[in-house]
């Protein structure tokens, strides 16, 4: 290296240069978006989901069958290129019943977890923001109604009232909305206790300006991840609700009838059973995984 | 004079999802037997890493100890296997972190977290390793240790919890202790507690003590010698004397002077230093304070300096230290 | 420590209360009696059997006599198996239920926290990621499911086990695997989580500096306080566990308890579905309160009245 008189003339540098940053930056959900996308799990998982909505919507109208028609000729017939997934015992094409099942999965998941997202972030957001005897309260209704087993009171229910889709999501969002509550009252509490909302509160900002802009898009994260579990296990339920025969009436089927169905006939007919089984165990799978894949984006902490 | 550490040309570095942080880039430095040393610097200059680095507490991966030597006692710690270093911390080198909330285990009594190394370093029986608890826990200067030695961290205050944590680095009195930040956590009157016991108990080991800090106050206080870091790299080391009397790079100074001090003229104002660190993703090719320095040269923003003696103590990174430059200034 | 157990005692039995009154209006809010399924009965033998069952009687005389029942536990007759009491389906059922819970209760637990720890020691490896493909695969496929496949390969096609029936030691086999496969899944994970944030923490570098071996260290700081939150979860393991066990009992013909009370649903047994009911509530909430309680025993840094420092 060749040193000069050259080299050592000051040169003027500009000091706010230095501030620049030099790594784009990307707000929070951009981040997480970005590394939701690089999942590749998570980005099958969604694929599928999207894939099996639209099929949901669409297959039905384009099949020459429908859900309900009986045909004693064609009973127990296997699959083939007439009929995709085969019959069932009264002759009616799996295919489209599948496709009809998975409407009512879906409707019920996505459902079951709208109301209690609703439910959940109102309860545990006035319960965790006012705290005190409010919170005490509040949160003493949610612990009892949180020691009632889960199952046992939709089964209650739905012996109780005529089996039907929103009668099942009445019964799952009775108590399902607990969860919630508590992750949203928990966030609450930590967040309240913030600098940050010490600062704006100091600035003048009012309850409402502090719960929408401050606390809520905080504790977003954790709300979308319970949101994402809450969809494969309202699934779950309902499969298992169906299988012991607190579904949805004849002849609409959800997958957990069509199991039920299929399982005495598992020996000589097993894709009565198979298709409904490998529906909604797919179906969960790609839920959770999703599900995984957004609590890996949000949450910080695992970030490998 | 004996040398218990030697850190020769350091490189570690941190891969993440952006890229290749290269956190410690070629870092020089040595430790005397019974010695106290300062490792000085802003967040992120890579003084934490470095520390991390001595004991091998870097995870590997992300972490990767690129180049470099670390020599203990004249042995080079680097290639050495988990195995071999397990033997040697504890044993040889202790640490005390940052954060005495987080660095004891909510589940365990004190006594046994100290009775851990006592029974693997040197083989004593359970009884005797709580004997020698006890006793530690006085000599750091908590009250009432035999009930002491049987509660959970979480009945212990912050400033017990750091004076435990020592009593745990100590345990089997090690020849090189590495403080991590060890007040930065504490209130500033405990904070004088744990430094004067820190003192104290060094003069009564002779344990060598490599204290990580952004505190020019504990530098002071505690040490004789100081390095400078910054940018993953070290930019001056000397006596504390020389470096708070006569410091060299410009950064040095700069530092010194956005503390307020006793000894200078209470009217000079206090000036910051202007600016942020570079990202050490792309570490830019030429001297790392560059960007920030009042007296830039062409030559800082294309070569690196090297570290250079201005007496058999003091060394200093910077071009100015050059003739040409000093030429030109005329001093 | 006695204030803080009399005032879950206390929430315990008004959670049963409301549990018990739920379920009573619940089932008497329903049309019609007990008796319109059997159309063909002539009113005047009607009215004798809603006399024997003292269904006549106003409604809240019913509810009264009722929560004597609970208390003194006499919890009426079954009105399709006409010979038997629900006391008499509960005692028959509920051993082999316990059984069968018992053990999928221990492989869950066992075979989560190995599944769980070795995945979180061998984070990102291929260990790691073959670990959580099963545990997620264990959430995602229903009981139900899970059992007719165990049934149709290890029964149908390799006759390894028996195909249903609760007998010898290998009828229990099947069912017991069915039951625990998503516990042990969400107990698998839970603990690797668990361990994952424990290995990152300050403590455990501590610990290192002390140079201790990696065995040492996984085992006496980590798993400790990996395993701690997953106490917390015994409680809705039972619950999961007493649920499962409503369709593998029925898949499996296991003479239990919940095969019992999925027939009474479909027979429309109102005083069984009731009775079974209760009972599966309180074996819930006491296992609730004594996890609870085990817990504030077992992590210090629980204070007595249930809250955490710091």
């Amino acid at each position: 290296m060749q040193l000069t008189e050259k080299h050592f003339e000051p040169v003027s540098v500009d000091n706010l240069q230095a501030e620049e940053i030099k790594r784009p930056s990307l707000s929070f959900w951009q981040d997480a978006w970005r590394r939701l996308k690089k999942n590749k799990v998570a980005m099958v998982s969604l694929i599928f989901l999207v894939l099996l909505i639209i099929g949901a919507v669409a297959l039905p109208w384009f099949s020459q069958y429908n859900y309900f028609s009986t045909d004693l000729t064609g009973k127990n017939v296997p699959p083939s290129g007439d009929h995709l997934f085969g019959t069932d015992d009264l002759g009616r094409d799996m295919f489209v019943r599948i496709w009809y099942g998975a409407r009512i999965s879906l409707e019920v998941g996505f459902a079951a977890a709208f109301v209690d997202l609703i439910i959940g972030v109102l309860w545990g957001g006035i319960a965790g923001y006012y705290g005190g005897k409010v919170d005490e309260v509040m949160m003493r209704i949610a612990d009892i109604l949180f020691a009632i087993p889960y199952l046992l009171v939709v089964i209650l229910l739905l012996v109780v009232f005529s089996p039907g889709v929103g009668t099942i999501i009445l019964a799952l969002t009775i108590t399902g909305w607990i969860g919630m509550a508590r992750i949203v009252r928990g966030q609450m509490m930590l967040l309240k206790q913030q600098e940050f909302v010490l600062a704006a509160k100091s600035l003048g900002a009012d309850s409402a300006r502090i719960i929408f802009k401050h606390l809520i898009p905080n504790a977003l994260g954790p709300i979308i991840v319970t949101l994402s579990l809450t969809v494969p296990s309202a699934i779950f339920a309902e499969s298992f609700l169906s299988f012991l025969g607190l579904g949805v009436s004849a002849p609409v089927a959800s997958w957990g009838t069509m199991a039920s169905e299929g399982l005495p006939a598992m020996r000589y007919y097993p894709w009565r059973l198979i298709f409904p089984a490998v529906f909604i165990s797919t179906t969960i799978l790609a839920l959770n995984l999703l599900g995984d894949g957004i609590q890996d984006a949000v949450d910080p902490r695992l970030r490998k | 004079m004996e040398r218990i550490l030697e850190v020769k040309d350091l490189h570690v570095s941190f891969h993440t999802y952006a890229g290749e942080v290269k956190a410690v880039r070629g870092v020089n430095f040595h430790v005397n037997k019974g010695e106290a040393v300062a490792i000085v610097g802003e967040s992120g200059c890579g003084k934490s890493v470095t520390a991390q680095s001595i004991m091998k507490l870097i995870p590997t991966p992300p972490g990767q100890y690129k180049k470099g030597e670390i020599l203990f006692n004249g042995k080079d710690i680097i290639p050495m296997s988990n195995k071999q270093m397990q033997d040697i911390r504890g044993k040889d080198m202790g640490m005390i972190f940052q954060d005495p909330m987080t660095s004891l285990n909510p589940t365990m009594t004190i006594g046994n977290q100290i009775m851990e190394g006592l029974i693997k370093h040197q083989n004593m029986a359970k009884s005797a390793a709580k004997q020698r608890a006890i006793e530690l826990l006085e000599i750091v200067g908590i009250p009432q240790p035999d009930r002491r030695v049987n509660q959970y961290p979480h009945e212990f205050s912050g400033g017990m919890r750091q004076r435990a944590m020592i009593a745990i680095s100590l345990a089997c009195s090690p020849k090189l202790l590495i403080a991590d930040e060890p007040t930065t956590a504490l209130d500033v009157t405990i904070q004088a507690q744990i430094l004067d016991l820190m003192k104290d108990l060094q003069k009564k080991m002779g344990t060598s003590i490599i204290m990580i800090t952004h505190d020019l106050g504990v530098v002071a206080e505690m040490c004789e010698r100081v390095i400078v870091m910054y940018a993953g790299k070290v930019i001056e080391q000397g006596t504390v004397d020389e470096i708070f009397y006569n410091p060299q790079h410009p950064y040095t100074k700069g530092l010194l002077h956005s503390v307020p001090r006793l000894d200078l003229n209470r009217d000079e104002p206090l000036t910051p230093i202007f600016g942020t660190p570079p990202d050490l993703l792309k570490p830019p090719a030429g001297c790392g304070f560059a960007a920030r320095c009042d007296c830039t040269m062409k030559v800082c923003l294309e070569h690196d300096p090297e570290l250079t003696e201005i007496n058999a103590s003091h060394k200093s990174a910077c071009w100015l230290q050059h003739p040409m430059a000093k030429a030109r200034t005329g001093s | 420590m006695l204030r803080y157990l009399g005032k879950r005692v206390i929430f315990m039995i008004i959670s049963l209360f409301l549990i018990v009154t739920a379920t009573f209006f619940l089932m008497h809010s329903i049309p019609g009696g007990p008796f319109t399924s059997e159309r063909t009965l002539p009113p005047e033998i009607e009215q004798a059997l809603l006399e024997k069952y003292n269904l006549h009687l106003p409604l809240h005389e019913q509810y009264v006599n009722y929560l004597k029942g609970v208390v003194t536990w006499e919890l009426g007759p079954s009105f399709t198996e006409k010979s038997s009491t629900v006391n008499d389906m509960i005692s028959r059922g509920f051993p082999v239920s316990a059984h069968l819970g018992f053990q999928a209760l221990l492989v869950a637990i066992f075979g989560g926290i190995s599944l769980g720890v070795i995945a979180a020691l061998y984070h990102n490896k291929w260990q790691d990621y073959s670990a959580m493909m099963l545990a997620v695969l264990g959430l995602s496929v229903p009981s139900f499911i899970l059992a007719s496949f165990y049934q149709y390969i290890f029964s149908i096609e390799l006759g390894w086990f028996p195909i249903a029936k609760w007998d010898t030691w290998r009828h229990t086999v099947l069912p017991t695997l069915a039951l625990s496969a998503s516990p042990l899944a969400f107990i698998a994970r839970l603990t690797r989580a668990n361990m994952i944030e424990i290995m990152g923490q300050d403590y455990i570098k501590t610990a290192k500096s002390k140079g201790l071996s990696t065995p040492v260290i996984t085992v006496k700081h980590a798993i400790r306080n990996a395993l701690l939150p997953v106490i917390t979860y015994l409680g809705p393991l039972t619950a999961s566990i007493l649920t499962g066990a409503f369709v593998v009992e029925k898949i499996f013909g296991v003479p239990g308890l919940g095969r019992e009370f999925v027939m009474s649903i479909q027979n429309r047994d109102y005083t069984v579905i009731m009775g079974t009911t209760i009972f599966y509530a309180m074996i819930l909430v006491v296992m609730i309160l004594i996890v609870d309680i085990v817990y504030t025993l077992i992590d210090p840094r629980i204070k007595l009245g249930g809250s955490r420092k710091e």
